[in-house]
């Protein structure tokens, strides 16, 4: 089973990195680019066979390393 | 004063901060990440600067859950001190010994020069060597020194006197020119700049002895 995290930084908190994209994308003559928010992807291979457990077992991973809850937001999702 | 430096792979200041604790006086104990008892006896743990674990995933997230940090964290749960710079600043943050949390800075840049501080709490272990509202000079050598915490916990930072140091020329966007934090019992200091860089004026600045002295003092009886 494969779990797909997507760690975003929360609306609100300042993404320089984007910004700094975002700033870039215009350099290259492309228009209309209003945003850019960079973030994580991460890809987790796990022995779990059952759905529900392996997705509460990926949240809190998330919790405990793979987000700083602080000032990221995740996304789990089960293939 | 007995003195704990932890080194984690990619830590590139722990030999100063255990040379800035031995000037002061101390006898220091060298800590590897993997070690998950702390010498016995230490009044004070030091986390160094560098890039821990090549600042994976988030700069100290992966040195946080060290076997080490857990013996530290138990060390600050007791009422131990515990020093954190620069690299060490984002590995409390990433344990939850300090709230908040260290962003890339707002420039971009990765920013090394000498930046001016002022003291704003020198009612600590580690400040009473300054004046309150002292400028100091300290060298700052980051990438990810940007501070950040929501309002909420901003005013109560403030409230509580637990913002330790300021910038006078913020270097990185740092919320509320935010160089240094306390946590509340006043015993963890997780600071950006470089105190164990500035012990000698050939140095550029001998402000940073100041704080070794002081912890030095508080601990003199040990």
């Amino acid at each position: 089973m494969r779990a797909r995290v997507e760690v975003m930084l929360k609306d609100g908190v300042l993404d320089p990195q984007g910004e700094a994209v975002r700033a870039a994308l215009g350099t290259l003559g492309f228009r209309g680019v209003e945003a850019v928010r960079q973030g994580k992807l991460i890809e987790i291979d796990l022995a779990a066979t059952d759905r529900a457990a392996a997705e509460a077992e990926v949240r809190a991973m998330c919790e405990r390393l793979l987000a700083n809850t602080v000032i990221e937001r995740f996304r789990v999702e089960i293939d | 004063m007995r003195a704990g430096v932890v080194t984690f792979p990619g830590s590139n200041c722990d030999r100063d901060l255990a040379e800035a604790f031995a000037a002061a006086g101390a006898r220091v104990h060298r800590i590897w990440h993997k070690d998950a008892d702390l010498p016995a006896g230490l009044d004070v743990v030091g986390l160094p600067g560098g890039f821990s674990f090549g600042d994976y995933l988030r700069c100290g997230a992966i040195a946080a859950r060290a076997p080490a940090m857990q013996a530290v964290a138990a060390f600050a749960a007791r009422g131990g001190h515990v020093l954190g710079i620069c690299n060490g600043f984002q590995v409390l943050t990433e344990a939850g010994l300090l709230p908040g949390a260290l962003m890339r800075n707002a420039g971009l840049r990765f920013v090394c020069r000498t930046v001016r501080l002022r003291v704003e709490a020198a009612d600590t272990a580690f400040t009473s060597g300054w004046n309150q509202g002292q400028e100091i000079a300290l060298p700052v050598a980051h990438h990810d020194g940007n501070y950040q915490a929501d309002a909420a916990l901003l005013s109560r930072l403030e409230g509580e006197g637990r913002i330790a140091l300021r910038y006078l020329d913020n270097p990185n966007g740092s919320a509320a020119d935010i160089a240094a934090v306390l946590s509340e019992n006043r015993r963890v200091l997780g600071m950006m700049p470089h105190p164990e860089r500035a012990l000698d004026r050939r140095q550029g600045s001998a402000d940073g002895s100041a704080l070794f002295r002081a912890l030095a003092g508080a601990f003199a009886a040990a």
